[in-house]
């Protein structure tokens, strides 16, 4: 399913059946997660992804479309040198997977709840993740005044 | 429901990263790019989960990084978004051969 849909995603011509495609590609990666037992990822997946990242795709494609045009198709050199490179490129990574036997794990699995991401997320000992944490918060906040700068100064030049 | 081999998680998650790749390499609209980078960040973060669930399922650095690559992407879109719009409004398009200004 989730292969059926990204491949229905980058090859559609419509633009906006092609961001139907990446919601339901979305919803399918996180239904994976939720299969392997990951259960706050998944719920993750679907708030930020598919809640906040498609749509915000589809408001701009709104702004910056008519959504009934057809999308110009590539040359065709372009595509064969593309899809030669990614079988390739496919084929050369699956085969280093078969190749590769991965050892045997015997550690006991250890239940990642919500609680201790939480635990683990602000803990500045070893194996915490306080640092990351507040680089990506700085970042985020970096990205939000960034991208109200960038649609202000238009509005005043235009 | 873990008797997926990994091996499988690992095969949809490499097609999904070249379908990805694909998708970036012929189109040549902003948002359609937009939306091929966001398949690989999913491939990313398909491959950071089955080898933390596979590999080492006393840790769980996987799902750390893979929360975090989620949040970088937010951002990301939501400034690629902001630059996407601003492009259109100059050039009335946004189909990448058109901007064209810093060719020389």
């Amino acid at each position: 399913m989730i292969i059926v849909f990204g491949i229905l995603a980058v090859t559609t011509k419509k633009i906006f059946h092609a961001a139907v495609y990446l919601l339901f590609t979305l919803i399918n990666v996180a239904a994976l997660y939720f299969c392997l037992n990951y259960e706050f990822l998944a719920a993750v997946q679907i708030v930020v992804y598919v809640g906040g990242i498609v749509v915000l795709i589809l408001f701009s494609l709104f702004l910056t479309h008519r959504v009934s045009d057809d999308m110009l198709t590539p040359p065709w050199y372009r595509m064969v040198f593309a899809m030669l490179l990614c079988v390739f490129g496919f084929g050369f990574a699956f085969f280093l997977v078969i190749v590769h036997n991965f050892p045997e794990v015997t550690n006991t699995p250890i239940e990642i709840s919500v609680h201790y991401i939480g635990r683990q997320m602000l803990n500045y000992g070893s194996g915490g993740y306080v640092l990351p944490f507040e680089v990506v918060s700085i970042l985020l906040l970096a990205a939000l005044i960034g991208s109200i700068a960038i649609a202000f100064k238009t509005k005043k030049n235009v | 429901m873990s008797e997926i081999p990994m091996t499988y998680v690992l095969f949809v998650s490499f097609a999904l990263f070249f379908i990805g790749a694909y998708g970036f390499l012929t189109r040549r609209n902003m948002i359609t790019m937009l939306m091929a980078v966001e398949l690989m960040l999913n491939a990313v973060n398909i491959n950071f989960v089955a080898f933390n669930k596979y590999l080492f399922p006393e840790k769980g650095d996987g799902v750390f990084f893979t929360i975090f690559i989620i949040t970088i992407a937010a951002a990301e879109a939501a400034v690629a978004i902001a630059i996407i719009i601003n492009i259109y409004r100059k050039f009335k398009s946004i189909d990448s051969e058109d901007a064209d200004t810093l060719k020389w």
